[in-house]
Order: C-alpha cells, then sequence, then structure tokens
C-alpha cells in the first residue's frame, strides 16, 4: 500500500530532477580543466588567474599574450609614446564589433578602464591602473574620474598619459583589469550583466553557458575581427578543484587539457616527468616565507639572517615538491628580459650560528617561542615540518607550528599576527615591480611590517627613470636591499608550471613563464 | 491528518528562522573577511563590498537586515561569485544533488531493507553473519576511501564507467553507489534488529503456530512493524543524501549543493551558507514530517491515538 502511494511520487521525482539536473549535449572541440569555479567573469572584478584565462577568451584589450606569452597587437592595431614616455596613444583596428554587432570604441576602453578605479566598483585590481595619471586620486575618492587621464578624442584614438614612465605600459595592458566591457550591457543589467544570456563581448569566443560549479561553455565569435584564425569552434572549461579528479578526467579523455599545476596530483609529479603529454615550465612566481618585523625576535636583522642562513632550500624542492622547481635566492624569479636578480644568501650553518650568537642566543639558548604560521595545506605543512627540523638543527630553536584555515590565515597576515608566515606572489606582468612593489612601505601585500626608506626611494626613482636598462638597475638595487640586507623574507623555490596535453593532437598550447594559454590559439595539431 | 500537517508546519517556523539566525552569527563572528584574498585588499574597498552586501554595521542589523530579505524571499547576493544570487546558485546545483541523492536513496533502502530481512530470517547462520560482516564493512568505510578505490577500479581497471563528470546516465553510476554505500550497511542493520525483535513477539508466534511459512511469516507479517525504526531513519537520512557531500562531489566532479556547506564556511559566504543550511533545514523538516506519517500508516496504535 505505502509502495503504490509512495513510489510514483518517487519516479517523478527522478524523472523531473534528471531532466533539470542532466544536461548533455555533443562533447566541445576542445575540454580544458581550469582549476576551480569562476568567481566572476567581469573583467573589472576578477582577481584570479582562472578567471582571467576565460576572460581573455571573452574580451580582447588593447594588446593581448599570445601562446608564447609575448604581448601582441590586439584591439589596438598601434601605438605611439611621446619622448618623455609618459604619453600613449593607440589606435584601435578598424570595424572591431562587439558581439551583439556594436562598434567597440576608444570611449568603451576608457569607460572600463574608469569603471574598474571607480570606488563603487570595488575592484581588487584597481590598483594595476594606477600607473595612469589621475587614476590613485580618483580610485580612493579625491578627485572625479574627468581628471583620469584617459581620453579618447575620436572613436579610434585613445590617449593615456601615466604618472611616470612606463616601458611595459603596452604590455600591462594586456592584463585582464584593462580589458573592455560593454556599457550598455553593464548600465543595463548591474551584476548580472555576465550572465549568458546578457552578456556582450568582443573576444574570440563567446559566452554560451555557465553552470555552477559545472562548466563554462564558449563558442567561436563570428564577429571577432580575426574569427578565420580562430582554431576551435567550442571549448568548454571544467571546473574541477580536487587535482585527482581532473588527473581522472584528463586520463580518461574526457579533458583534453589540464592547464594548471594544482590540477595535477604533487604524489604522481616525479613519475610525469618525462611523459611526452607532461609540459613543464618555470613560471613568474616564488613561495617564501615572511617574518613579522614589528616584534621581538625579527626585529633585529640578526635573527631574520640567520635564519635566512640556516635554510637548505634545495631539501625543500627535492623532497618536498618535486615537480624540478628552482631554489629561490631571490623574490623575482629569473626570465625577465635584462633583469638579472641579486643573488640573495644560500645556506651557511657556520655563519647562521655566529649570528645568532651576535643577536643574544647562543646556540639558540633563551630564545623566545615563535611559530610558523601556514594555511592548510598538505604541502604548506611538508614544507613548515622540514623547516622547523632545520630551524631545530641548525640554530637549536624550538619553531611551533600554526596552521589556520584560508580566511583566518590571510586576516593573520594582514594584522601581522605571526612571526614566520608562508607566503607566495605571482608577477601579475613582466616587470621586476610586480614582485618588489610589494615591499614599499605601507603597501597592503607588504605584510611584514617592514620599512625602509631607501628601497622606497630607490623603487621611485626606478619609476621616475625613462631609460629602462637604469630602471632595471634601480630595480635590481631595491632587490638587493630586500633580499640581501634587511631579509624581512625568505625565498624558498620559484613554482614551476605544468600543462598536460597530448602534443600529437594539440598545438598552440606553449608553456611560458607567465603561464598564459590564449585558447584562440589552441587547435589541431597540424589543422 | 490536516491539522497535525498544520501544526507541524506551523511549529517549524521558528525552528527555520533559529537555525538561519544562528548560522548567519556563526558565519560572521568567524575570524576572517569573506573579500580577503591572497592580494591584499585596501580598506576602502573592503568597507564598499560591506555596505554594497550589507555586512556594515552591528552584527544585530546585519542580522535583522538579512532576516528581512529572508522573510521577503531575497536569500542575497554569493560574496564570493559575484553577480550570482544564492537562489540561483542552489537552483541550478540543487536539482542535481537530488537526482543523485534520490537514486543513492533508493539503493540505500531498496538494497538494504532486503539484505538486512535476509539475515535476519537466517539469524545465526553462516549467511546471516557473512551479511552482518558485510554491512558492517560497508557503513564503516569512509567515502574518501570509497570513492577513490571504486573509481580505480570500474574506471581505470575494468574500463566500465567513466571516472568522473557530469551529463550522461553512465557518469550517475559510480557517484550514486558510493554515496549510497554506507546507508546500505545502516539499513540493513536497523531492518534486521527491527525484525528480530518482532519475529520474538506474541503475535508471531501465533501466526507459526496457524503454520504460517516462515517466509510469509518475515516479509508479510512481521516486516511491516519491523521497519519502524528504519523509517524513523529513513526521514533525516533522506534530507542528508538529497543535499549531496563534498568528498563525492569533488571526487567525481558532480557540481551538486554539498560543497557549498563546506567551501562557503571557508570563504565566509555568509549568505551561501545560510541558504544551503535553509534548504537542509527544510528538506529535514519535511522527511521527518514524511516519517511520522509512514510511522502513522505502518502503525495502528499510532494511528488510533492521533
Amino acid at each position: 500500500m505505502i509502495f503504490r502511494r509512495v513510489l510514483p511520487g518517487w519516479l517523478g521525482l527522478w524523472g523531473l530532477t534528471f531532466l533539470s539536473g542532466c544536461n548533455s549535449g555533443p562533447r566541445a572541440d576542445l575540454v580544458i580543466c581550469n582549476g576551480a569555479e569562476p568567481q566572476t567573469l567581469d573583467p573589472a572584478l576578477v582577481s584570479g588567474q582562472l578567471e582571467g584565462r576565460i576572460c581573455a577568451a571573452l574580451y580582447e584589450g588593447l594588446t593581448r599574450r599570445d601562446a608564447r606569452g609575448k604581448s601582441i597587437p590586439a584591439a589596438a592595431e598601434s601605438w605611439s609614446v611621446s619622448p618623455d614616455g609618459k604619453t600613449y596613444t593607440f589606435t584601435l583596428r578598424p570595424g572591431l564589433k562587439w558581439s551583439n554587432g556594436d562598434p567597440v570604441t576608444a570611449a568603451d576602453f576608457r569607460y572600463s578602464w574608469l569603471r574598474a578605479l571607480d570606488p563603487v566598483s570595488a575592484s581588487p585590481y584597481a590598483e594595476i591602473l594606477f600607473f595612469i595619471r589621475g587614476a590613485e586620486d580618483f580610485q580612493a575618492g579625491r578627485a572625479s574620474a574627468e581628471s583620469v587621464e584617459i581620453a579618447a578624442p575620436d572613436d579610434r584614438t585613445l590617449r593615456v598619459r601615466l604618472k611616470n614612465p612606463v616601458p611595459f605600459f603596452p604590455s600591462l595592458i594586456s592584463f585582464t583589469t584593462y580589458l573592455p566591457v560593454h556599457r550598455a550591457t553593464v548600465e543595463k543589467y548591474g551584476d548580472r550583466w555576465t550572465r549568458p544570456e546578457h552578456w556582450v563581448g568582443n573576444g574570440p569566443y563567446l559566452l554560451k553557458a555557465w553552470q555552477v560549479n559545472d562548466r563554462v561553455s564558449l563558442q567561436k565569435n563570428p564577429r571577432y575581427h580575426s574569427a578565420d584564425r580562430v582554431r576551435l569552434n567550442r571549448i568548454d572549461a571544467l571546473a574541477v578543484t580536487r587535482a585527482s579528479t581532473a588527473f581522472n578526467l584528463y586520463s580518461s579523455g574526457q579533458a583534453d587539457v589540464l592547464l594548471d599545476k594544482g590540477l595535477i596530483p604533487s604524489l604522481i609529479l616525479p613519475k610525469l616527468r618525462g611523459r611526452p603529454d607532461f609540459h613543464p615550465a618555470p613560471l613568474f612566481a616564488t613561495y617564501f616565507y615572511r617574518f613579522n618585523v614589528t616584534r621581538p625576535p625579527f626585529d633585529n636583522p640578526k635573527v631574520r639572517r640567520a635564519f635566512s642562513l640556516a635554510i637548505d632550500k634545495e631539501a625543500v624542492v627535492e623532497k618536498i615538491t618535486r615537480g624540478g622547481e628552482p631554489i629561490a635566492l631571490s623574490l623575482t624569479p629569473r626570465g625577465v628580459p635584462g633583469y638579472l636578480p641579486p643573488s640573495g644568501p644560500v645556506q651557511d650553518t657556520l655563519t647562521c650560528k655566529a649570528l645568532l650568537r651576535e643577536a643574544g642566543y647562543p646556540n639558540g639558548e633563551g630564545f623566545p617561542r615563535i611559530s610558523i604560521l601556514y594555511n592548510k595545506s598538505e604541502l604548506n605543512e611538508q614544507i613548515a615540518v622540514e623547516l622547523q627540523a632545520q630551524w631545530k638543527r641548525t640554530l637549536g630553536v624550538q619553531v611551533e607550528l600554526r596552521n589556520q584555515e584560508w580566511a583566518t590565515y590571510l586576516r593573520s597576515l594582514d594584522t601581522l599576527d605571526f612571526d614566520i608566515a608562508r607566503s607566495s606572489w605571482v608577477g601579475d606582468y613582466d616587470d621586476p615591480l610586480t614582485f618588489l612593489d610589494c615591499f614599499a612601505t605601507g603597501r597592503g601585500n607588504n605584510r611584514t611590517g617592514w620599512s625602509d626608506p631607501s628601497y622606497d626611494n630607490l623603487l621611485a626613482k626606478a619609476q621616475a627613470e625613462p631609460n629602462a636598462a637604469v630602471r632595471l638597475r634601480f630595480l635590481g638595487q631595491a632587490e638587493e636591499i630586500l633580499i640581501l640586507q634587511a631579509m624581512p623574507i625568505l625565498p624558498l623555490y620559484h613554482f614551476v608550471g605544468c600543462l598536460m596535453f597530448d602534443p600529437k593532437k594539440w598545438d598552440g598550447l606553449l608553456p611560458n613563464l607567465l603561464d598564459e594559454h590564449p585558447f584562440s590559439e589552441i587547435g589541431p595539431k597540424g589543422k | 491528518m490536516l491539522s497535525f500537517v498544520t501544526r507541524r508546519l506551523l511549529s517549524s517556523i521558528p525552528v527555520v528562522l533559529a537555525v538561519l539566525a544562528l548560522c548567519f552569527l556563526l558565519v560572521r563572528i568567524a575570524p576572517g573577511s569573506p573579500f580577503a584574498t591572497e592580494r591584499a585588499l585596501d580598506p576602502r574597498t573592503k568597507a564598499m563590498l560591506e555596505e554594497k552586501f550589507g555586512l556594515s554595521g552591528s552584527l544585530a542589523e546585519q542580522l535583522v537586515r538579512y532576516g528581512g530579505n529572508v522573510l521577503r524571499g531575497d536569500l542575497g547576493d554569493s560574496l564570493k561569485f559575484r553577480g550570482r544570487t544564492v537562489a540561483e546558485i542552489i537552483g541550478q546545483s540543487l536539482p542535481r544533488s537530488l537526482l543523485l541523492g534520490s537514486i543513492s536513496f533508493s539503493l540505500a533502502l531498496g538494497l538494504g531493507v532486503p539484505l538486512g530481512a535476509w539475515a535476519a530470517a537466517h539469524y545465526g547462520r553462516k549467511t546471516d553473519s557473512f551479511l552482518n560482516s558485510v554491512a558492517l564493512l560497508t557503513l564503516s568505510t569512509p567515502t574518501f576511501v570509497l570513492a577513490p578505490v571504486s573509481v580505480l577500479v570500474f574506471a581505470f581497471g575494468l574500463k566500465l564507467l567513466p571516472p568522473a563528470g557530469w551529463g550522461t546516465l553512465s557518469q550517475l553510476v559510480l557517484p550514486a553507489i558510493c554515496l549510497a554505500i554506507p546507508f546500505i550497511g545502516v539499513c540493513a542493520r536497523l531492518t534486521r534488529g527491527g525484525l528480530l525483535e518482532t519475529l520474538g513477539s506474541d503475535f508471531i508466534r501465533t501466526a507459526r503456530a496457524k503454520g504460517v511459512t516462515e517466509t510469509k511469516l518475515v516479509y508479510l507479517h512481521a516486516l511491516r512493524p519491523a521497519v519502524l525504526p528504519l523509517v524513523a531513519y529513513a526521514g533525516p537520512l533522506a534530507a542528508n543524501i538529497l543535499t549531496g557531500s563534498l568528498v563525492i562531489e569533488e571526487v567525481f566532479a558532480v557540481p551538486g549543493i554539498g560543497q557549498f556547506f563546506v567551501n562557503g564556511v571557508i570563504n565566509r559566504d555568509v549568505f551561501l551558507v545560510s541558504g544551503v543550511v535553509l534548504v537542509y533545514c527544510l528538506l529535514l523538516l519535511l522527511f521527518n514530517l514524511i516519517a511520522d506519517w509512514l510511522t502513522a500508516l505502518l502503525d495502528p496504535r499510532i494511528r488510533a491515538a492521533s
């Protein structure tokens, strides 16, 4: 009796949920495991790399990154720089169209950049537009939008006046925050404008569908200026967080590309080396430890130095990370043309003991209880345990481990509630400034309490310097202070990015320093 | 019956509101900001975001504001997934979890009850101890072991099923089974226990004396009163299983609602967490109500009393 009553309802529920829950269509031409669910596809609000990758397919900036990570002309066909290096005049390609057919104009770029700067937008990356004169004051609410020196004298000309000469400005504007948005759509739909049914863009791909935690589906944009060079019609970017799951999808052929090292289980990394579908490349990113210099014992530079010299970084990359990571002797990874970062200290067990003795703690005696703060993850924990053991062994000091979950950890960093904290930094653009600027006095990303007028001064001098070589020399001197003298941080290793794809099937994917992989260049091998 | 349902529904309202308020406050009290990222956010931007999402002012003000919105049917926007409403996220992910969960729930009952009955019918014999051990094994195997092992065996060893993904029937099989297996054991043990108790009662002895066959005795006469404890258990189980599981969803890339319970808290996405907790709470109340109704149907004494 019960079954007679309950069963039809139950079967009905199945039918309904199956219809709404399952939506299998034909497989896309290319399926990419892209990492977690994108938090937003509004370029002004994007702060993560995985969102940036999708945005690069949906929108096109004045310049864009190619498969090698190099910046190339995109919506702009050319530009000129004033003799003082501070005024850039961009000329847009003729006949550019938004996906709804509207023309893309210089005014769209002006609107989009001002929108990202507008305090009301609360863009997490507005700072990257501060190179433009008046931008910082507008964002801080001290000046109006009109005072930001971005001008669109006609539909195809955009003129930007910078605070300082920025030799890498054309490559900087490939960054996500500089991507244009369609004004009418944004104004009409507000926060909801990135939904597939409202969305308008100007990139090589259209946003066809976006299923929470499942996938973002992209379709070739026929109105794109170089649509004939876009190689694939449909791309699905899957939202997968667990490395083993992503790897399973890849291994079973349900996904074609793994775009992130985080999607490859670290346990099997050493086994993958040498496989033809495994493509490692150095990344513009560094894993490092911060010292809190506002309180003892790390307010004493000798203690910081002793702790830095005590570490055998090779042990970390050989025993723990195992992905072929180069050890970090500087904060800035190598690879910026014309910039050779200074070489920081390597392990020196005698000197570090002597330094600790000079600081008043012979053989670690009387050293206060300190701890390493890290956010919960297996890798962070293994590294912390290793460093804990090394400090015990070489300096004789007892270091405790302090593990916090993500949001709490970030709060501890911001409030300087730690002794030593693990951190990492990924460069936003290919210039040392993206790393070094973090440690200028009062910067939100400083998170050590460290401040040095001579460091700030060198950064300021570098930024005012029109000669690129001299500018890099100033930056090098600043990094020397950071790495060799003051040592508020201890760089451990530089990240290695790993792509997985079958090189017999796909091309247009090249490992590069900035980990940029434009979807429009990916295609079947030889076609 | 109708007054019973109405009474129960009315008495649920304060429970739901209290759960929602508690959940909101706990997430807000937890250290850390929902807007924090590894890249430091300047305090002005943070303040702007808090203002925008109604998280400025004292906790009490925030709670009152949120409560007012919920009563108007607005669950708010996700703080992490910008531009998406909580209702939209739940609307997209809940049906997937309901689909998967209802299959698992049916499997848990559909296999657990007959296995339990079979074990009870063979009480004390080898079959019973074998089934008992299997039940113990299934309910004590954690899903984070079961799920990857089943992927290894069925997807990569036997190459029978896809290892993960969503959208086709074959992709449902492994996650549905893995989600169900621990509960099959529980259901089997509850059925067995209930049956053994019933089989020792007077009316069974009478039926046996009248010459009713053993099979008829177990499945026709004893099973009905014996499943009462199972029905009481199945209410919360249904709510639990229908709202998904973090491990199953992550291992099998199922875009369900289960992961938001954990990731929402980690992200301090207070409206999303409160939204999914609300869904769970409502399902729990609903299925407890159904369980009570079924109990009344199954047990004439309770029906007579109410």
